[in-house]
């Protein structure tokens, strides 16, 4: 096992043996051998301190939250054989949702949605604030990156057929979770307040309008009213950056709670090995 | 009944009541802007009578909105009612018609603004390809019912503009819809008009 300890730095490493005594073992392990001869050098006694205070925190912590086993049930679950890149799609699309939301958080910082003021703050961002044009950017294009994963993820899950027995439940948390990804990209899209954005925001909100008997009272929801006005820019706001993200964090942890329980699936080329029965056991 | 049935109903039954009395308020508050009428009832002067003739439509810009600044306005074509050449709305049976035909720049089919081309006598919109008449019924594209027009007045040689309204293929008048919904046939029904207009 001590193979596979990765290489300890130089200066965490004990003192060689002086000439003519009788040192230690020959590396850095030699006290757990438990051969008294040599005094350990500082660098060992830190280390092995450092070491144990350590394990007393995430024990501290373990015995009282009782993380580890679940802890343990996630990070080292068995997965099937074949096991590829294609199955990194969704921690893909979950680490765009988290890069979305912490440089969501920072731009509201400058942002201010109020319909004189929307543009002007957007531009602020952009022109003025250290980093703004980066951290707008990572926003702005990490939106698309966000629906190009989650479309690709979703078309592993189909064309992998794990979508069936028994996760048809994670599927559909996932078709829940496309529609409200696609509802922030539409929520977002007004904020600039820009000419684009502006009509682009009217387009859509009468194709919610066109829908029967629904439609009308949809549309007014949207913009807080019968005409797009100075409420709708604030709605569409708590919108994108309360209501909507909430719901996602709350489904994607239904989602891995259910990868987690269920597992994944082995890619559908991968035929069952007919196993003897004592191979079966290991 | 158990004793332990009416402890687990007086939970539940507390609980609910407490979730009610925030949930039902706020959902109340998000909603509440559906059932009101948000446009202003006040009629905004557009000109003088001498700026408009019955031959085209003049640009003229309205407030839709109070204090949003740009986004609150809107450009409204304005042109004299000429009896000749107006077909009769059902509306104005027993009455006097509107003396200035105040057409909105909103396209009926997604609300995209149209624009006024005097050379063919026609509303082009840019998005979708509608295409309105001189007296802003459907030409062609995909709009579902002609274009909305504001109610208007003169006092003392100015030409006022009111509240909004629709108007169906026979410009009869409705409360003002969104557009896309529409005014005609049997679709007319599947399209509610708002409860507080």
């Amino acid at each position: 096992m001590s193979k596979l300890v990765p290489p300890i730095p130089k200066f965490l490493r004990p003192a060689p043996p002086r000439p003519g005594q009788d040192g230690p073992g020959r590396n850095g392990g030699g006290d757990e051998n438990g051969d008294g001869n040599g005094k350990p050098g500082t660098a060992v006694k830190l280390r092995e301190g450092a070491a144990e205070g350590g394990t007393q925190v995430v024990g501290w912590l373990d015995e009282r939250s009782g993380a580890s086993p679940i802890l343990r049930g996630m990070l080292f679950r068995k997965v099937p054989k074949g096991t590829n890149w294609f199955y990194t799609l969704g921690s893909a699309t979950m680490f765009a949702f988290v890069s979305q939301a912490v440089t969501g958080v920072f731009l509201a910082m400058y942002y201010n949605p109020d319909p004189a003021r929307a543009y002007e703050s957007a531009a602020y961002i952009t022109n003025e604030v250290f980093l703004g044009e980066l951290v707008r950017g990572m926003h702005r294009w990490g939106s698309t990156v966000m629906i190009i994963l989650i479309f690709l993820h979703m078309g592993r899950t189909f064309v992998f057929g794990a979508y069936k027995y028994p996760r048809e439940l994670n599927w559909v948390i996932g078709v829940l979770l496309l529609v409200l990804t696609l509802a922030m990209g539409f929520t977002g899209y007004l904020l600039p307040f820009d000419q684009r954005s502006f009509w682009a925001t009217v387009v859509g909100v009468n194709i919610n309008a066109s829908g029967p008997v629904v439609g009308p009272y949809l549309a007014d929801f949207l913009r807080g009213g019968a005409e797009f006005g100075a409420v709708s820019l604030s709605r569409f706001y708590a919108m994108h950056m309360l209501l909507i993200p909430g719901l996602i964090g709350a489904l994607i942890g239904a989602h891995l709670y259910l990868v987690a329980k269920l597992g994944t699936t082995a890619p559908p080329w991968l035929k069952a090995e007919k196993k003897s029965l004592s191979q079966e056991k290991i | 009944m158990t004793r332990r049935g009416v402890m687990t109903g007086g939970a539940l039954l507390y609980g609910g009541i407490a979730s009610a009395a925030f949930g039902l308020p706020a959902l109340g508050f998000a909603l509440g802007p559906m059932f009101e009428d948000g446009t202003p009832d006040v009629w905004q002067d557009v000109g003088a009578e001498e700026d408009f003739n019955a031959e085209t439509y003049v640009p003229k810009v309205a407030n839709i909105v109070a204090d949003i600044g740009e986004a609150g306005k809107t450009t409204v074509y304005l042109r004299r009612l000429d009896p000749e050449r107006d077909s009769k709305s059902k509306s104005d049976k027993g009455k006097e018609p509107l003396p200035y035909v105040a057409i909105t720049t909103r396209c009926s089919h997604l609300g995209c603004p149209v624009r006024y081309i005097q050379a063919s006598q026609r509303f082009v919109c840019p998005c979708h390809g509608g295409v309105y008449d001189f007296e802003g019924k459907v030409d062609g594209g995909p709009p579902v019912r002609p274009l909305d027009r504001f109610y208007t007045r003169v006092t003392n040689g100015r030409v006022e503009i009111g509240e909004r309204f629709s108007v169906n293929s026979e410009l009869e008048r409705f409360s003002p819809r969104d557009p896309s919904n529409h005014l005609d046939g049997l679709w007319q029904y599947l399209y509610p008009s708002r409860p507080s207009t």
